[in-house]
């Protein structure tokens, strides 16, 4: 796994001594299990975001059974009421907490002062503390295989995504996405429409017909419902779908989907608050660490296009291809990073611009 | 043989202060059931949903800290409700309420002046008050429904957050996430009990809410407020200014929904960000009615929803019950309420042969 962002260590030390070495040794007693706690953003339901936290859960449970007992709080919003959950599971001997939202930064960063002798794990944030670590997913190296599916399978050429909002990992998505396509075929073009909401069914729907509408074939997104691919289905359009395999929303029209796995890492950080090795740390974890993988591929999608997508995630593995390697050019034909160099993670993570290929203007202050 | 509902000559004085206790009584029955059919300990299912929220001081600051912005509004909305001036868009005041107070303590992030607060208070109450006049105008002037402008407003408000979050406002540090930088100290309110989050906010909802008291029953503004709800033409009559009842109604509520909203952003989130809206502008209302639209009332119908949220949050930790069981609860709470007011106003009557 790879640590993350050196700004982010400013930061950190900002805020106490967030890169020191922390020593104290927690041991749990081998007879009592230890309580682990997660709090979700959403209801579980049976695709995304939070199910895919879940999913990892359940897999770090049977890994560890008998020696964890998980605790999950649901449907928390990302306002103050955050607090008095994280803080309740904290009191309530929840010896490793999870919050997998961004919104909850601010509110598990008191609570860890709080309570120093309780360990918190914060998913998609930037601020850590002594017991306080980050972890995410690079999301975008699944992107850039969809991408590649996107290219081979597109007609029209144009592929319509429902975008979530304009933070630099939707628009990190955006970009690799159609860099995974423009790779394989350099007329296909991308068009975005900002649904403004993680989950809105409705509203992601609509935008998956005006996209259709505007020629679209292949249709992806970056929101939390199935609505997309139902749409696809239904539209007869293709879809590579997000977080999780939408394959029983769209049984003949998804491509493939870029999915989040939290088991392993899940398990790996649990099994570290066991043992009492556990530390804070910021991982930024890929294909290469488990954590980042694509759904099987459609039938439809023609063999050697097949090789093509495994050979780029073989090398993205491997480290031997970035999807953000040099040259990187925006949509005015601004370099952003020289051809023969690769984006840095502290770039990456402010991405605020289209690469070309991207029709429209990103909404910008 | 069919039934029919016959209005009362006068609704009994006491059943309408009765019949709230009537609603609760008949939700803790209701949650009785519910205990049971999902197979938990009723007894202990009501500790975890009722006592153990606010078994430690700590959590009664919580309880008062939940209550504090619906008291703020439900005082403010019975201002005008008693006049019938329906304002539902107590949401939308409330956020711009917490944006204009906001918009303050960015403009003096480097001060360390006592008078940053204040200046926060006053904007606070004045971005609410604003968003509220624009339908008391339209309604004054253009006799639309204040009940429909003040609803979509409360979208249009949700919109301006989320625009002065992704731009204007948001923290450059904030790696392009949709907040603002966290307060200065001197933009933070100051907190009552050490170790809590409970902030002077509920000194300021107390008396917001004793104010609120004299002004609706001892002022001759609110009595003629008040004749002019419940009969416009009287009120013509005697000289009293229907638009002048709209303006005090509307401009109350959005005004102390403001405050609400910069005791939210001052208190415990410390920014603004897109998730300001907790949905307390709503919650409110309920309060408002269940309060019955006096002061009293809402102290304790504040308390008693803040204490189902809470609840509800526990009982998912610690009963494994689904998030949902506090909507259940909030809900069979109103439902049980209204029912209980229809038999306060009607009687049911056996019809004799049909007509």
């Amino acid at each position: 796994m790879t640590s993350r962002r050196a700004v982010i260590r400013t930061m950190g030390a900002a805020l106490g001594a967030a890169t020191l070495p922390f020593a104290t040794v927690r041991r749990a007693l081998a007879a009592e299990p230890v309580k682990v706690g997660f709090v979700y953003i959403s209801p579980i339901s049976d695709a995304g975001w939070t199910y895919q936290h879940d999913l990892g859960r359940k897999e770090m449970e049977k890994a560890l059974a008998g020696k964890v007992q998980t605790k999950i709080v649901e449907n928390v919003p990302e306002g103050p009421d955050a607090e008095r959950v994280f803080r309740e599971l904290a009191k309530d001997g929840h010896k490793l907490v999870f919050g997998t939202s961004f919104g909850y930064m601010n509110y598990m960063v008191k609570v860890a002062q709080q309570f120093p002798n309780n360990d918190f794990e914060h998913c998609t944030g930037y601020k850590t503390g002594k017991n306080l670590g980050i972890y995410n997913g690079r999301f975008y190296e699944g992107r850039y295989l969809c991408g590649i599916a996107a290219g081979r399978m597109t007609k029209s050429n144009v592929i319509g995504f429902v975008a979530a909002f304009p933070i630099p990992e939707v628009v990190m998505a955006i970009n690799s996405f159609i860099r995974g396509a423009r790779s394989v075929n350099p007329k296909a073009e991308m068009r975005v429409i900002w649904a403004n909401t993680w989950y809105d069914p409705g509203k992601e729907r609509a935008a998956a017909g005006t996209l259709v509408a505007q020629g679209a074939d292949v249709l992806t997104h970056h929101t939390d419902s199935t609505a997309v691919a139902q749409a696809a289905e239904e539209k007869k359009v293709w879809v590579c779908a997000y977080h999780s395999n939408m394959a029983k929303y769209a049984p003949t029209r998804q491509l493939t989907a870029s999915e989040e796995i939290w088991g392993g890492y899940y398990t790996k950080t649990v099994g570290r608050a066991i043992d009492g090795s556990w530390k804070p740390d910021h991982v930024w974890g890929g294909i290469r660490d488990g954590m980042i993988d694509i759904a099987p591929l459609n039938d439809a999608v023609p063999a050697d296009a097949k090789a093509q997508i495994m050979k780029a995630r073989e090398e993205i593995a491997s480290g031997k291809l970035h999807p953000f390697a040099g040259p990187v050019v925006d949509q005015d034909g601004k370099a952003r990073v020289a051809a023969g160099q690769t984006i840095t993670d502290d770039a990456l993570s402010k991405m605020d611009y289209y690469v070309e290929g991207v029709a429209g203007k990103l909404p910008k202050a | 043989m069919p039934l029919r509902f016959e209005a009362r000559a006068e609704a009994s004085a006491r059943m309408r202060y009765g019949s709230p206790l009537v609603a609760v009584l008949l939700t803790v029955a209701g949650g009785l059931v519910l205990f049971i059919l999902l197979g938990r300990n009723p007894l202990h299912g009501f500790r975890v949903f009722f006592y153990d929220p606010v078994k430690d001081l700590y959590g009664v600051s919580e309880l008062l800290l939940k209550a504090t912005p619906l008291m703020l509004i439900a005082t403010g909305l019975a201002v005008g409700f008693r006049a019938n001036v329906w304002n539902i868009g107590a949401e939308g005041q409330f956020l711009m309420g917490a944006v204009a107070a906001t918009g303050v303590a960015l403009m003096f992030h480097d001060s360390t002046s006592m008078l940053v607060l204040p200046a926060m208070l006053v904007a606070g109450a004045i971005g609410g008050a604003a968003w509220a006049a624009i339908p008391a105008f339209l309604k004054t002037r253009c006799n639309t429904s204040e009940i429909l402008v003040s609803l979509m407003l409360v979208y249009v408000a949700q919109f301006v957050v989320s625009w002065v979050v992704f731009g204007p406002w948001k923290d450059p540090q904030g790696f392009n996430f949709p907040q603002t930088v966290m307060f200065a100290d001197s933009a933070l309110l100051p907190v009552l009990i050490p170790g809590t989050r409970l902030t002077v906010a509920f000194l300021i909802a107390i008396a917001a809410l004793v104010a609120g008291h004299f002004f609706m029953t001892r002022s001759y503004a609110g009595f003629q407020m008040q004749v002019t709800g419940q009969a416009e033409a009287a009120a013509n009559y005697a000289g009293f200014s229907g638009p002048r009842t709209v303006w005090i109604g509307l401009v109350a509520g959005g005004a102390l929904a403001g405050v609400a909203g910069m005791s939210e952003v001052a208190g415990p989130m410390g920014q603004l960000t897109d998730h300001a809206s907790s949905g307390y502008g709503f919650a409110a209302i309920i309060v408002a009615f269940v309060g019955r639209l006096s002061a009293l009332g809402i102290f304790f119908a504040s308390l008693l929803m803040a204490l189902l949220y809470m609840g509800g949050e526990q009982a998912q930790q610690h009963l494994n019950l689904p998030p949902a069981i506090g909507q259940v609860f909030q809900g069979m709470l109103l439902f049980f309420l209204l029912g209980a007011d229809v038999f306060v106003n009607y009687r049911l009557r056996r019809s004799r042969a049909a007509p």
